[in-house]
């Protein structure tokens, strides 16, 4: 369960630069929900991720997570609880190091790391199981360079790679958003099937509309740092593509009104 | 002869030098500076401790421990107060320079007729070959101090670097590794990277130290002013050994700096026995590390065909 309670983050306080990129954001997600996080560019949905994950201290506001709280914990200690895959298909995995090492890291995350050897024929055993599951043949490539594969390929192993040992909750940041749509159709799909199997608690944030109607239980859109949109229930059965763009559309029109009303106001006062 | 065994021997005593520069530089991707001093620190507290009747093995340990802590405080510096890398090495080898002086309490500590490691290795050879002049070896006169000198050091290094390379299989070896590879990842993956970081810079400023502590023990002194350099010349080490085995497989980049190292020595050494002028080595040294690390680049553009202009 991951408890957001009216979190805040201001970046570059006192300058020229300000931006309040999360002002007060509160949300609950039940054990097992999949939280999908949709908003204009700029509005604060992947601050929210990186909140969670620990990427910053937030200002204000507490993050509770499987009954620890976490808001003070720093991003390495946070990994214990969390799984994340970033929008960039090269910041999951060390290229320079082999497949099987990469996913010897993460068969340990969040667990002191001692003199023990980080492979062993069991662990790599299990390792070209679960690798061939992927349907990459890469359970045949253990030892090569993770550096060597492509984009889909290194996302699929991050996903796999995040949710090792089961995750309290998995973070997903636009992870398919830098794939060709080849590749990014593997990953959501893979993504579908690990998540189902392990009933695992997740956050993501995506472009894709389709993505947001097809996949998870919930849809959140963002807006200025805050919640806009909370569909659920039946309101999130309901919505289609068309409906989540038509209130993309709104946001559009009204920062559009406020933008002439403020400039009629400034010369008719000022 | 005798020459090129006191180079090789050199060479190997100095391969430590270059197994701590490939860890903060090539594994870390950290310009560690803090070697300079490091490598004079090792020497100098060994000598020092020699002078005071220490067993030479606890001396030079202690050498390798007081290079650890010149590590850990550039670690420190640059994780927990946010000072750049490379002025953080900058810092600490400054004020290293004071701290060896007054280690040594003088510039210059000689090792006449302390027993060190060398007069131990040296009496060793002199049982096992059951002589007390020199060794023909294929018609050549070799002395046994020379030849014993470098075989100790030939198996000292080997089992270090076999150690390294073990301990990067281990849980804490491979993170590490993925540490300087990719930060975020093994954050995410709940290692603490200034944690590792910290440790990492340790253990190259330990192995460091302890090349320092062998070569005063070799030449028979320790000199403050014996580190100038010296993170160049370990550079240039990794950087002929990372030619010479052309392979990013971590044991045979281990193995490709000890023979960077040797052969680097050997190299000068038969340059000096030209008539190289001794004043113009380390000029010469930085010029190679130069080339090496533009010519690369400059060789994939001569390869890569002229782009076809845009009509």
């Amino acid at each position: 369960m991951l408890e957001i309670s009216n979190i805040a983050k201001t970046f570059n306080p006192g300058t020229p630069n300000e931006v309040r990129a999360l002002r007060g954001v509160s949300l609950r997600l039940e054990p097992g929900s999949f939280l999908i996080i949709i908003g204009t560019n700029g509005s604060g949905k992947s601050t929210l991720l990186n909140a969670v994950a620990g990427t910053f201290i937030t200002d204000s506001g507490s993050i509770k997570l499987a009954g620890s709280n976490i808001t003070r914990w720093s991003e390495h200690q946070r990994a214990k609880l969390i799984g994340r895959v970033f929008q960039n298909p090269f910041s999951g995995t060390a290229p320079n190091m082999s497949i099987a090492e990469n996913l010897a890291l993460a068969a340990r995350r969040g667990q002191p790391r001692g003199l023990g050897w980080a492979l062993n024929q069991k662990l790599r055993r299990g390792l070209r199981d679960r690798i061939r599951t992927l349907n990459m043949g890469l359970e045949d490539r253990l030892d090569n360079a993770i550096g060597s594969l492509s984009g889909g390929q290194r996302q699929a192993l991050t996903l796999l790679m995040a949710s090792w040992l089961k995750p309290e909750l998995l973070l997903l940041d636009e992870h398919t958003a830098a794939l060709d749509p080849k590749s990014a159709d593997q990953v959501i799909r893979l993504t579908h099937e690990i998540i189902n199997r392990d009933k695992l608690t997740t956050l993501m944030v995506t472009h894709s509309m389709q993505q947001a109607v097809n996949l998870g239980n919930r849809i959140v859109m963002m807006h200025h740092g805050q919640v806009l949109h909370d569909l659920q229930h039946a309101e999130r059965a309901r919505a289609r593509p068309e409906d989540l763009l038509r209130r993309f559309d709104e946001v559009r029109r009204r920062e559009q009104l406020d933008a002439t009303v403020a400039d009629m106001l400034h010369r008719n006062y000022v | 002869m005798t020459l090129l065994l006191g180079a090789t021997t050199i060479g190997l005593i100095l391969a430590l030098l270059a197994l701590g520069v490939y860890l903060s530089f090539r594994v870390f991707n950290f310009p560690d500076i803090t070697a300079d001093g490091s490598i004079t620190l090792g020497a100098s507290v060994t000598a020092t401790l020699l002078v005071h009747h220490w067993s030479p093995w606890l001396a030079t340990l202690a050498g390798f421990v007081a290079g650890t802590i010149a590590g850990m405080i550039t670690g420190v510096l640059h994780t927990k107060f946010k000072i750049n890398g490379l002025l953080s090495g900058i810092l600490v080898m400054t004020a290293l320079y004071s701290i060896n002086l007054h280690v040594m309490g003088k510039s210059n500590v000689p090792l006449l007729n302390e027993s060190t490691l060398a007069s131990q290795i040296e009496a060793l050879g002199h049982k096992l070959f059951h002589t007390e002049t020199d060794l023909n070896i294929f018609g050549w006169a070799v002395g046994v101090r020379d030849a014993a000198m470098l075989l100790g050091m030939l198996m000292l290094v080997a089992l270090l670097g076999l150690v390294l390379y073990l301990f990067f299989r281990t849980n804490l070896g491979t993170a590490m590794r993925a540490t300087g590879d990719n930060p975020q990842m093994i954050r995410a993956l709940g290692v603490s990277v200034d944690f590792i970081l910290i440790l990492g810079l340790a253990l190259s400023n330990g192995l460091i130290a302890l090349s320092g502590a062998l070569l005063a023990q070799y030449q028979g002194f320790a000199d403050v002013q014996m580190g100038i350099g010296m993170v160049v010349w370990g550079l240039a080490s990794v950087i002929i050994g990372e030619a010479l085995v052309g392979s990013n497989r971590i044991g045979l980049l281990i193995t490709g700096a000890v023979m960077g190292s040797v052969l680097f020595r050997l190299l000068v050494a038969i340059a000096l026995r030209w008539g190289l002028n001794p004043n113009d080595l380390k000029l010469i040294t930085a010029a190679f590390v130069f080339v090496a690390l533009i010519a690369p680049a400059a060789l994939r553009k001569l390869k890569s065909p002229p782009k076809p202009s845009a009509t």
